[in-house]
């Protein structure tokens, strides 16, 4: 009986956490190889490289990345551009900057200390642009929508037409994943819409799948250096509590023979 | 022991020891007589203490970056994130200590329910217990609110609301504690300096805990009264000290393994969405460690009511050494509550399920059950338990269950010379 109940609230517990997490997302999520996942997950260079290129060419025009600098492209973990190529990318934005010794607003072309040009002045243009939409601001996205890269993933990928009996307002599209299933966005990729420069062919999994990585670059960036670093402590951690183990058994047997 | 008792040998060493006992103090802590079955559940206070101690340094580092302000707040912990040197590391230590904290307490404390800890003469102990527990809720609660997320924003407009319920001075309380009209910046900033606060009154209160403990000595798996020092005893050093730093290196790795790999899974993805007052969240659920506590307050209809509940959860365990009528403290020898006691553990388990799921329907009559059963566990089932229930046989010693080897599978194989309660 006894065990019975220990075994019970046991299970009951360990399932009562998979179904928090899981639960209210009656659509099962797309899932893809994400080179990130796991222990030793690292980010696949070519792939941010991508995601760059597609948030920059598909993305930025409505979307922020407000906590993101032009170094941070070239910096380890990341992307991994050169620093020329970082400096270079910097260069093509005009950067609002200012007062100036007249005591005027100016732009210039960015440098690798700026942080990445906003699409919008403020919230409200953002919003009359868009039909009333705010377009969140991509920084932290993936870690700010429950199930994380995978929900980014399969809200890219899950446009289609409504189902019967649901009306939809003009500038409304129906998708599949997206909570409630409405969405202001259109249908943001499609086949062929990027060139990528290293020939990948561009099919609309796979820039999904490049910007997705690419935003949960973004979102975290330390995430090779957590990944790397865990495992050092993790197993030292483990060999230090062995030793500890052996340690304790001697000590302890200083007693329990004297009993 | 006495042989190894350490005296100053220095000049100023015995002079400063005569004004202030300090270096002696360490042959009390060192020698200080523990039972020497503690098992691994007596590992814990050892791991709240790391665990307090982690808090507040890391914690320390954090402020030093932190701004707490309406407009920065966001912004701050975003740059800790990403530009402080190891900023990811700190604040994932600390958001993740505040849940392996709660963890740890709450294994503590459920320690203490199944071996009669907070019985005589120990209930002084399981008070200042209790006042800890319930300051750790409200630093983790202000902590929470720091990052100025949404569960941020509107967890703290739900809790603060709670105190409208008062009658006649409710909604002044409220204003009084917002310092204005809504949680705002104002709120924000006492937050933060009460977040600050807290812990060294937790760290304060732990001394007295632990002074308390070293009056009447540790309770044990057995639960009987015990000669100090005799056979039965270990001094604290080297025997418990290395115990516990083994069961902490263990729990460490748990610890290392949710900062590491998955530090974002006990959080609520919404607090990465700067806080909104004009955008309510779908769905506002507190931390996991509070969850039982919002099941309670939520399965009462009447918001004054529900307050009520939720208090007297938490104020009826002071009033639980009392409640217990039981002589013996052990459930090891107490074969009916040892089942009320898992019953409670799974009812805890459910409440704090259901405290994470919308409060309708199926949900919400679990939710009443459960919250019905937490008081009658403790207000009908424990005094009445101790006045009917037939406990086996306690031995006289500690060492002789473990000479009769075995102690906790099968304790109830009764013994001529047991004593009888």
């Amino acid at each position: 009986m006894l065990k019975f109940v220990k075994y019970f609230s046991l299970i009951f517990f360990l399932i009562s956490c998979n179904i928090v997490s899981s639960a209210e997302n009656a659509e099962k999520l797309l899932k893809t190889d994400w080179t990130f996942k796991g222990p030793f997950g690292k980010f696949d260079r070519a792939s941010l490289q991508r995601g760059y290129q597609v948030y920059q060419e598909v993305c930025a025009s409505c979307h922020s990345l407000k906590y993101m600098s032009y170094r941070n492209l070239s910096e380890e973990g990341g992307p991994e551009f050169s620093v020329q190529e970082a400096k270079a990318i910097a260069a093509n934005f005009e950067i609002p900057d200012g007062p100036n010794s007249d005591g005027e607003m100016f732009t210039r072309p960015g440098r690798l200390s700026d942080k990445f040009a906003m699409p919008y002045a403020n919230e409200q243009e953002a919003k009359v642009a868009n039909g009333g939409a705010y377009p969140p601001d991509m920084s932290v996205l993936v870690k700010a929508r429950k199930g994380g890269v995978d929900y980014i993933y399969s809200v890219l990928l899950g446009y289609e037409e409504p189902p019967q009996g649901i009306k939809l307002d003009d500038g409304v599209y129906y998708n599949k994943y997206m909570y409630g299933n409405k969405i202001k966005m259109p249908a943001p990729l499609s086949d062929g819409l990027v060139e990528y420069a290293d020939g990948t062919s561009a099919t609309e999994k796979q820039m999904a799948k490049d910007v997705v990585s690419f935003l949960m670059w973004t979102a975290e960036p330390h995430l090779e250096q957590r990944h790397k670093i865990g495992f050092r402590a993790i197993v030292y951690l483990i060999i230090l509590s062995i030793l500890v183990y052996f340690s304790m058994k001697k000590i302890w047997s200083r007693i329990e023979t004297e009993v | 022991m006495s042989e190894h008792e350490y005296q100053p040998k220095s000049k100023f060493g015995k002079w400063f020891n005569d004004r202030l006992p300090l270096l002696t103090l360490t042959n009390h802590l060192t020698d200080y007589p523990t039972p020497k079955n503690l098992n691994y559940w007596w590992t814990f206070g050892g791991i709240l203490t790391f665990c307090l101690i982690t808090q507040i340094i890391t914690g320390l580092v954090l402020a030093m970056h932190y701004i707490a302000h309406a407009d920065m707040a966001f912004n701050s912990v975003e740059h800790i994130m990403r530009d402080v040197n190891y900023g990811w590391l700190i604040r994932y230590i600390h958001a993740n200590g505040a849940s392996m904290f709660f963890l740890a307490v709450y294994i503590h404390i459920f320690r203490s329910l199944f071996y009669g800890s907070y019985k005589s003469p120990r209930e002084i102990i399981w008070i200042l217990g209790i006042i800890i527990y319930v300051l750790m809720m409200a630093a983790a609660f202000m902590g929470y609110v720091l990052p100025w997320g949404q569960m941020s924003f509107w967890g703290a407009t739900v809790i603060t609301n709670l105190f409208s319920a008062i009658p006649l001075v409710g909604e002044g309380i409220v204003t009084w504690l917002w310092g204005g009209y809504s949680v705002d910046n104002p709120t924000l900033t006492r937050f933060f300096t009460l977040h600050y606060l807290i812990p060294f009154l937790i760290l304060g209160l732990v001394v007295l805990h632990i002074w308390a403990l070293h009056i009447p000595g540790n309770n044990n798996p057995v639960g009987i009264d015990i000669k100090k020092p005799s056979k039965d005893t270990v001094s604290f050093h080297p025997y418990i000290v290395i115990k516990d730093l083994f069961a902490l290196l263990i729990f460490t790795i748990l610890f290392a393994a949710f900062v590491f790999y998955s530090p974002n899974v006990l959080g609520h993805a919404d607090n990465y969405i700067e806080a909104n007052p004009m955008v309510t969240p779908a769905h506002i659920v507190p931390e996991w460690y509070l969850l039982p506590f919002y099941a309670i307050l939520r399965s009462v209809p009447d918001k004054l009511m529900g307050v009520i509940a939720m208090l007297s959860a938490i104020f009826i365990l002071v009033a639980l050494p009392w409640l217990d009528t039981s002589k013996v403290r052990s459930a090891v020898f107490r074969p009916l509550y040892k089942q009320f006691y898992w019953i409670l553990v799974a009812d805890v388990l459910i409440l704090g399920y259901v405290g994470a799921m919308p409060a309708e329907g199926l949900y919400l009559l679990i939710a009443r059950i459960g919250t019905a059963y937490y008081f009658a566990h403790f207000l009908i089932i424990l005094p009445i338990l101790g006045k009917i229930e037939k406990t086996t046989p306690l031995p006289l010693s500690i060492t002789e269950p473990i000479l009769g080897g075995a102690l906790n599978a099968e304790p109830a194989r009764s013994k001529e010379n047991s004593q009888n309660l």
